[in-house]
């Protein structure tokens, strides 16, 4: 469903601060998957995520979603059929807004018109689909989002993404703002809805566990290469020793060949 | 005299409706205000002058409003220009245009013409004076606002106010932030030319220089009506716009009147409106720095 071919993005190119970010990376997301991402800091994940959302264009490469080559379309149009989540749990919602008006216009995608679509029918289906969180937040409507946790709000965000039935979900360290408790209950949903609207999703994170316990693929990063990538029973066997050891290995390998080019 | 006080309230309070979309919803300081008042003043004139009826120069003045706004909006999303410099690049077009607009004269009298007000006067003959001007906006600056009390409930004026706030959300939801910015700026300089609209036929007459300071004007009343009503409901909102603009035109009302006293002539005025913007500017911020405290 998502095809990247040989993604390369440099920042400031020709200049002393050029940067190599992605370093022709290439992948086949099919539909279903759940993909999680780990990497070191300044790996290049959020960016790789950027490029996939069209929020930043690759320097090279090509990107296929759907059968379409989307590589000029603009973010706004691909966004109709992808969901995004940020770590920052403010940049899902309008904090000055509320509740219900939130939820008017994240619940479709695309351009919104003169119509009043909130109505009591609409504020029920928003009541019902709020319960499923157990976070009281069905009585809520008409609060501000401001006045919601940072967890509320990021479990919000995750439900009207769902709700607007993206074809994939970016997910980008979305727990990594939140209290541990917070941070279980916002990813016992993540599965939940992923289960429910059976989402292809694509998630980063930085805990190590929630990457080998979910998904059907890994991907690790380094530096802006893929240098790792398990997927089946593989992947359904992956304990933290493995993990760790590929990743020093690897490393190891990577130093060696630095040396060897500096030499 | 305090008649005349909520009357220019009221009528400058369609074009603080305006600035309150782009400053406070849209959060795009705009100053093609100070240009598009005046326009609205200039078609308004030029159409009673040349005997057009006053219903089709409110609606010429309306649409070259939006047409003023379009232009500032397509500056900033097209050419990236930051906003307050494409306001600033519109407004000074303006000022030709509108000459331009009332045939080379900086000044055109409405005395012996036609109008709205002098219309709706004349329906009603044994209304004291000024009476009949009074409900006659009443009634139009609260359908106004009610239209966009309305407008902020459809699902076009949520996302606009969502987009103030929060642009990537507005991404994220499959929009265009562009087209919602030029529709907003469209409809906050059309609400303003609208207004220079009814001020020209309320003053009986039309001029260049109407629109000086008219922003700052305009923002001044928005913080007044900030300061008098705490709330996050749209209609409270706009009702709060209407009220600081009544007030604003009291405290200067006020300042003409009674500054005499203290040495203030109208030509201090402005440094009045000015100094009024900075204390409460101050003012809040001071409160809010309490409150984190
Ligand atoms: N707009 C930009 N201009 C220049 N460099 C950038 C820009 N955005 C990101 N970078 C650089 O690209 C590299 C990769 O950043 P990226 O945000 O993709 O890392 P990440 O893997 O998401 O890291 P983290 O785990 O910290 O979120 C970093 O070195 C960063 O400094
Ligand atoms: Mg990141």
């Amino acid at each position: 469903m998502l095809k990247l071919e040989k993604i390369s993005k440099t920042y400031s190119p020709g200049t002393v601060n050029e940067k190599r970010v992605l370093n022709g990376i290439s992948l086949d997301v099919k539909n279903g998957d759940f993909i999680t991402i780990i990497g070191s800091n300044g790996a290049g994940k959020s960016t790789l995520f950027n490029v996939i959302a069209g929020s930043a264009a690759p320097s090279s490469g090509k990107i296929i979603f759907e059968g379409r080559d989307v590589t000029k379309t603009p973010e706004y149009i691909r966004a109709r059929s992808m969901g995004r989540i940020f770590q920052n749990p403010l940049l899902g919602t309008s904090g000055n807004m509320s509740l219900e008006d939130n939820m008017t216009i994240c619940r479709k995608k695309g351009f919104k018109s003169l119509k009043i679509s909130l109505n009591d029918k609409l504020r029920e289906q928003f009541r019902a689909e709020l319960s499923r969180l157990n976070m009281g937040l069905e009585n809520r409507l008409k609060d501000n989002v401001e006045l919601l946790s940072g967890g509320q709000r990021q479990a919000l965000t995750l439900l009207m993404t769902a709700m607007s039935r993206p074809r994939l979900v970016l997910l980008d360290e979305h727990t990594a703002a939140l209290d541990p408790d917070n941070s279980n209950r916002v990813m016992d949903l993540t599965l939940q809805l992923r289960e429910e609207y059976s989402l292809t999703m694509m998630m980063v994170t930085h805990n190590m566990n929630h990457a080998i316990k979910y998904g059907n693929r890994l991907l690790m990063m380094d530096a802006g290469d893929i240098i790792f990538d398990v997927s089946g029973d593989e992947k359904k066997n992956l304990t933290m020793e493995t993990l760790m050891e590929k990743f020093r290995s690897i490393r190891k390998d990577r130093i060696a060949d630095d040396r060897l080019l500096l030499a | 005299m305090i008649q005349a006080v909520f009357i220019e309230g009221l009528i400058y309070g369609i074009m603080v409706l305006g600035v309150f979309i782009t400053f406070r919803i849209l959060d795009f300081p705009d100053l093609t205000v100070d240009g598009s008042f005046p326009m609205g003043a200039a078609v308004m004139a030029v159409c009673l002058v040349s005997g057009i009826a006053p219903l089709w120069g409110l609606s010429l003045a309306l649409l070259c409003g939006a047409a003023a706004g379009a232009v500032t909006a397509l500056l900033h999303t097209g050419l990236k220009i930051p906003n307050l410099l494409a306001g600033i690049l519109t407004m000074t077009m303006l000022y030709s245009v509108n000459l331009r607009i009332m045939g080379n004269k900086s000044n055109i009298s409405l005395i012996k013409t036609d109008s709205v007000v002098k219309n709706v006067e004349k329906l009603f003959p044994g209304l004291p004076d000024g009476a009949a001007a009074l409900i006659l906006f009443i009634i139009i600056v609260l359908a106004i606002k009610l239209l966009l009390d309305l407008f902020f409930h459809t699902d076009m004026g949520l996302a606009l106010g969502a987009l103030g706030s929060n642009e990537q959300m507005i991404i994220s939801q499959g929009m265009n932030p562009n087209h919602l910015k030029i529709i907003g700026v469209s409809l906050s300089n059309a609400l303003v030319a609208l207004s220079g609209a009814f001020a020209a036929q309320y003053m009986g007459y039309a001029d260049v220089n109407l629109g000086q300071g008219i922003v700052v004007a305009g923002l001044a009343s928005v913080m007044i009506g900030e300061f008098l009503i705490k709330s996050n409901n749209i209609m409270a909102l706009t009702a709060r716009v209407i009220l600081g603009s009544i007030a604003y035109k009291a405290v200067m009302y006020a300042g003409r009147k009674y500054g005499y006293y203290v040495g203030l002539t109208p030509n201090d005025l402005k440094l009045i409106t000015g100094v009024l913007i900075i204390f409460l500017i101050a003012l809040s911020g001071f409160k809010k720095r309490g409150k984190n405290a």
